[in-house]
């Protein structure tokens, strides 16, 4: 079980909060203008990799608020946690 | 004579206090400090159960938690606890255990019948046979539930308590042996926090089972005690690590009270679950003996080398007078001579041709005849061992010839070498490597998990011998202090022998006269489900030749042991006969839990009304004397009906629904969630999360809403006022509160932080009585100061007043398609609230119904229940609802779904109503519409029932459901084909079967 760095509380234990899959998707603008394609691209499309994973997390039973992490999604190892709106943190070059 | 198998002296156990028990009924004694299994052995009870698939007479292997054979049933009754092992049985006084896994007892056993056909019960037996065709299984599996069961569980509640703790510490050791307590003192003498668990009574660890030397006790001695009083140590005995998780947390088993015997625990649990959450982990876990895969090596009397040593030295019981020691490595020599020095003849087979001089020299001192690259061709004997026959291994370790000596003896101490015991580390996500020298696999710490950080310390790390022990936990204890912060000066070590397994030459698949699987001889290596070094053969010529096929073709480090001491020899045979190396043919994956534990356990206090937490309404205490029968609707306890005397649940509802539209009926819609929305972009925000118009609705006016995901489907409704220009309070269904909020939070945090809203929860805040029928107004005047006139509050529209003098905010909205107004006052007036109303109501024939009279009155009206008429997968154009889709906005969520080719295509299944032909008949929801009917499904789908009652005031049964094209279908009939086979007709309708034109709820 995680412990994760909630960027408003601090190290909480993993039960308090919920993954919602991959950070850095913009909602489109002007969506009647979109192919069905980008459509499906936004709602359908994850990239689900094995290794960095930039993802959101919500402190659920905490103080509630969203946030992301970069998380290796092969060791669970947590690189960062930032506030929802900051820019991607760099991946380590080394990681396990 | 009791325990004839007793030293006279020695061992850790207490003479003077004698104890009592029975095994099979039958009568006998020990001594405190005792397992049930040394006890047994003291009064040379071999025969302990019966094999798993053979029915094989099985005894005693080892002494510690790694013995797959002797599992018992412990206890009758309500205690019973199936599967226990008795290596780890403390003994009690009146202690009562039983054999498990033969009928109709131990000796005489009617499966032992398996064992005459095991040419016919071979590897993959049951896969194969049962696999098809299905039906049969059915049949097959009870045969096999009762022939192969091991214990039985209890059918009684469990009488125990368990409780389960947190814990924090800087350093968790894992193991009281020499490694863990060297590495313990050293960490705690830093002034770290440490926690150290042991699965055994006492410290020791694999000493307790050894002579040691005067210097070692004392320092042992030493350092426990200062260990117990250190107010930074928590020394946790009876202990079982079960799981090792991210981020260091692992959770361990505290046996409390176990030990002492059922129901004398006094005011402690039974047993203790701890979560532990650790910055630095130490693994001393130790290391696991194997045994040698030779010819009938099951019977009763065939144990482990060290095992023999352990009854010796801890538990101060010879397991038998004439002993051969069978090995393939220096460490048993030890258990040879301990043996020999205590009175028993032995005799050592050795498969290796050279021995250290030093070794032969002090077998010879102690009396004991050795044979060299010899190895046990056969054992005689079934339910015990009267001799065992030797002959000479070939050079190539493949056959036996020569002259064949026959040893009596009573048991059989052998030794394949010493397995790691890795569990810990393989759990902690780090991978392994093979070390030759030691022939096993060991933490490869190059490839450990960075999130948890640990250290392997002592025989789990390969390392045997204790001074090497000692080293590795002192630099352990060092290091992880120092990772957290500490200075740790390490303490003085006694000074103690290069001792451990010395010398090792593998023979993996010990050979017979006859070639393995021929000849009645069965070479075992799973003992505890029962596989031979046949069935790995079989496995290989079959084509299962990773170890995760073997072991799910064979069963093979399957059982509750999990091959703590046969999956190292079930790999190596199987790369013997690949001719491949042991590390290609894979390691096993460790998994919790270490060994079984109970259920109670893991449960801890949460049982029984704690298992779930009940949220009551706070008009709860009337609904119970008010006689309610409740249902659970998420975590709330809802009134489902209230049943007058005599009545069933359908009498009920019939009386409850006629009354809501003949005079008014009240419920209780606390439930709702109700969510507070506030801002000057609170409008602005409504309009994207609504399909819906919101900017342009008028202050203290209501509107109904839904909202939808992205993929355009519906996942929510509700109706939404708003309390002032920036001020909405917004319901949601029951049971989609709390998701409801999460969504809102969602959008607003990732999506618009820059809009100026804010949600917060307020259904608990409020407690709401909603009265629905034709006399609802009558009845709000006559206890309220609002004007309740058509004009003055019109439908859809929310005055504040008081009702008996209770602040309330009344909503006048309707779920029933009457007259309505939904009551809101703050919680705590709730209950007064509710009973004002019912005494005030009398007059007026006021009703209380429950959520079950609320399905059938709103389907009377053609009101959908998201959830139930949905289900993920439908649009509002699916539901006929295309009139609250804005078709000004440019945007909301899940809009672009509705121009999806799958959104918008023809025939997609619609929201309609159904009729029967025959009025009577009620069709049960989930029921299937079908383009035809067959004798058997499969049959075309075109629909299914949603919901389905009997209407009382539309006078016959009315159902709503979805069905293909169904808007373009009313007036045709269509045809159900129901699970039983019955076939009913019916026609397809407008789902609102009462006053289409809406004037009740206007008027
Ligand atoms: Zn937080």
């Amino acid at each position: 079980m995680f412990i994760i760095n909630c960027p408003y509380c601090g190290e909480r234990d993993q039960t308090e909060f919920t993954c919602h899959g991959e950070a850095h998707i913009a909602r489109p603008k002007e969506t009647e203008n979109l192919t069905d394609e980008q459509w499906g691209e936004y709602i359908f499309f994850r990239t689900n990799p094995k290794g960095m994973h930039y993802e959101r997390w919500v402190h659920a039973h905490g103080c509630r608020r969203w946030f992301n992490a970069l998380r290796n999604t092969a060791t669970d190892e947590i690189f960062a946690t930032y506030e929802v709106g900051a820019p991607k943190p760099p991946a380590p070059e080394k990681h396990s | 004579m009791s325990q004839k198998y007793r030293l006279e002296s020695g061992g850790l156990i207490d003479r003077n206090k004698k104890l009592s028990f029975t095994f099979d009924g039958k009568t006998y004694t020990g001594y405190h400090g005792d397992t049930l299994a040394s006890a047994l052995l003291a009064n040379g009870v071999r025969l302990l159960g019966r094999s798993f698939k053979y029915h094989r007479p099985r005894g005693l292997i080892a002494a510690g938690s790694e013995e797959p054979n002797a599992l018992m049933q412990l206890e009758n009754g309500a205690y019973t606890e199936p599967n226990t092992r008795a290596t780890c049985i403390e003994l009690y006084d009146g202690l009562v255990a039983t054999s498990q896994n033969r009928w109709p007892n131990l000796e005489h056993d009617f499966g032992a019948v398996n064992s005459a056909v095991a040419r016919f019960l071979p590897a993959g037996f049951y896969y194969k046979t049962f696999m098809w065709p299905a039906s049969l299984w059915m049949t097959y599996e009870k045969f096999i539930r009762k022939a192969a069961g091991l214990g039985v569980s209890p059918t009684k509640p469990d009488p125990d308590v368990y409780h389960s703790r947190y814990d924090h510490c800087d350093v968790l050791v894992i193991g009281a042996g020499p490694a863990g307590l060297a590495a313990a003192s050293t960490a705690a003498a830093s002034g770290a926090r440490v926690v150290v668990v042991d699965e055994q009574s006492q410290p020791g660890g694999s000493m307790l089972g050894s002579k040691q030397s005067d210097q070692y006790s004392q320092w042992q001695e030493n350092t426990v005690a200062s260990l117990t009083q250190s107010a930074n140590v928590r020394m946790l005995p009876r202990t079982t690590l079960t799981g090792y998780f991210d981020y260091n947390y692992l959770t361990a088993v505290e046996k409390v009270t176990d030990h002492l015997g059922p129901g004398r625990g006094g005011d402690k649990p039974r047993q203790r679950f701890w979560k532990i959450r650790a910055k630095q982990v130490i693994i001393a876990a130790g290391s696991i003996e194997r045994p040698l895969v030779f010819a009938d090596n099951d019977r009763p009397g065939v144990m482990l080398a060290n095992a023999v040593d352990t009854y010796i030295n801890r538990y101060g019981v010879i397991p038998g007078k004439d002993i051969v020691v069978f090995t393939n490595n220096d460490s048993a020599y030890q258990t040879a001579i301990n043996a020999a020095a205590h009175g028993a003849t032995v005799t050592v087979v050795d498969t290796r041709k050279s021995i250290s001089e030093a070794l032969q020299a002090s077998l010879k001192t102690a009396d004991v005849r050795l044979f060299k690259g010899h190895a046990i061709s056969s054992v005689q004997g079934s339910k015990g061992i009267h001799s065992v026959r030797v002959m000479e291994l070939s050079a190539d370790g493949k056959s036996v010839g020569g002259q064949a000596w026959q040893i009596d003896c009573e048991i059989v101490a052998n030794s394949g070498g010493w397995t790691p015991s890795v569990h810990m580390f393989s759990q902690s996500g780090g991978k392994l490597h093979y070390d030759k020298n030691i022939e096993g696999f060991v933490p490869d710490t190059s490839k450990a998990k960075r999130i948890n950080p640990n250290f392997s310390v002592g025989a789990c790390n390969g390392k045997f011998s204790t001074k090497d022990c000692l080293a590795e936990g002192v630099k352990a204890g060092s290091d992880a202090a120092a990772a957290c912060g500490f200075t740790a000066a390490p303490g003085s070590l006694p000074s103690v022998d290069d001792d451990g397994m010395g010398h090792i030459e593998p023979l993996w698949l010990v050979p017979t006269v006859h070639p393995v699987g021929e000849g009645s001889a069965k070479h075992f290596h799973d003992f505890q489900n029962d596989v031979t070094a046949a069935d790995i053969h079989l496995a290989a010529r079959e084509g299962y030749l990773s170890v995760e096929h073997l072991k799910r073709y064979t069963t093979t480090g399957m059982a509750t042991d999990q091959g703590k001491t046969s999956n190292l020899n079930a790999l190596a045979i199987m790369a013997e006969i690949r001719g491949a190396q042991i590390p290609e043919v894979g390691t096993t994956t460790f998994r919790p839990p270490f060994t079984p534990l109970t259920f109670g356990a893991i449960g801890g206090q949460e049982s029984g009304e704690l298992f779930l937490q009940e949220r009551h309404t706070p008009m709860h205490a009337s609904h119970v004397a008010n006689g309610a029968v409740f249902e659970d609707v998420g975590d709330w306890k809802r009134p489902w009906y209230y049943p007058q005397a005599g009545e069933d649940m359908h009498a009920a509802v019939q009386r409850e629904s006629y009354a809501v539209r003949q005079s008014v009926g009240i419920l209780d819609a606390s439930t709702l969630g109700k969510i507070d929305i506030q801002g000057e972009d609170a409008a602005e925000f409504l309009e994207m999360i609504y399909t819906n118009n919101w900017k342009k609705l008028g202050v203290g006016r209501c509107r109904y809403g839904l909202m939808l995901n992205e993929h355009g489907m519906i996942f929510d409704d509700g109706v939404t006022t708003r309390l002032a220009d920036d001020h909405f309070h917004m319901t949601t269904t029951t049971g989609g509160a709390a998701r409801v909020l999460g969504w809102l939070e969602e959008w607003l945090q990732t999506e618009w932080p820059d809009m100026n809203v804010y949600c917060t929860s307020v259904t608990e805040q409020w407690a709401v009585a909603a009265l629905n029928g034709p006399r609802a107004r009558e009845l709000l005047s006559s206890v309220s100061d609002i004007d309740c006139s058509n004009d003055a509050f019109p439908f859809m529209s929310m005055r504040e007043g008081t009702i008996a003098g209770i602040p309330a905010r009344v909503y006048r909205i309707s779920f029933t398609g009457e007259l309505a107004y939904e009551i809101n006052v703050p919680a705590r007036y709730g209950k007064k609230l509710w009973d004002t109303l019912l005494e005030a109501g009398k007059p007026f024939d006021l009703c209380q119904y429950g959520t079950e009279t609320m399905h059938v009155v709103r389907a009377e009206k053609g009101f959908i229940i998201v959830g139930q008429d949905t289900d993920g997968t439908v649009t509002p154009l699916d539901m006929d609802m295309d009139w609250i889709v804005s078709k000004t906005k440019a945007d909301f969520l899940g809009k672009r779904s509705f121009m999806r080719s799958d959104t918008s295509q023809e025939g997609r299944p619609q929201f309609v109503g159904l009729l029967t032909k025959d009025p009577q008949v009620v069709l049960p929801e989930g029921a299937h519409i079908v383009a035809e009917v067959k004798d058997a499904p499969p049959m075309q789908t075109l629909g299914h029932v949603t919901s389905s009652y009997m209407s009382p005031n539309v006078g016959r049964s009315i159902a709503l459901g979805l069905l293909r094209n169904g808007l373009n279908r009313k007036g045709d009939t269509v045809t159900l084909r129901l699970m039983n086979g019955d076939v009913i007709e019916a026609e397809v309708t407008d789902p609102v079967f009462i006053d289409q034109a809406g004037e009740r709820t206007r008027g």
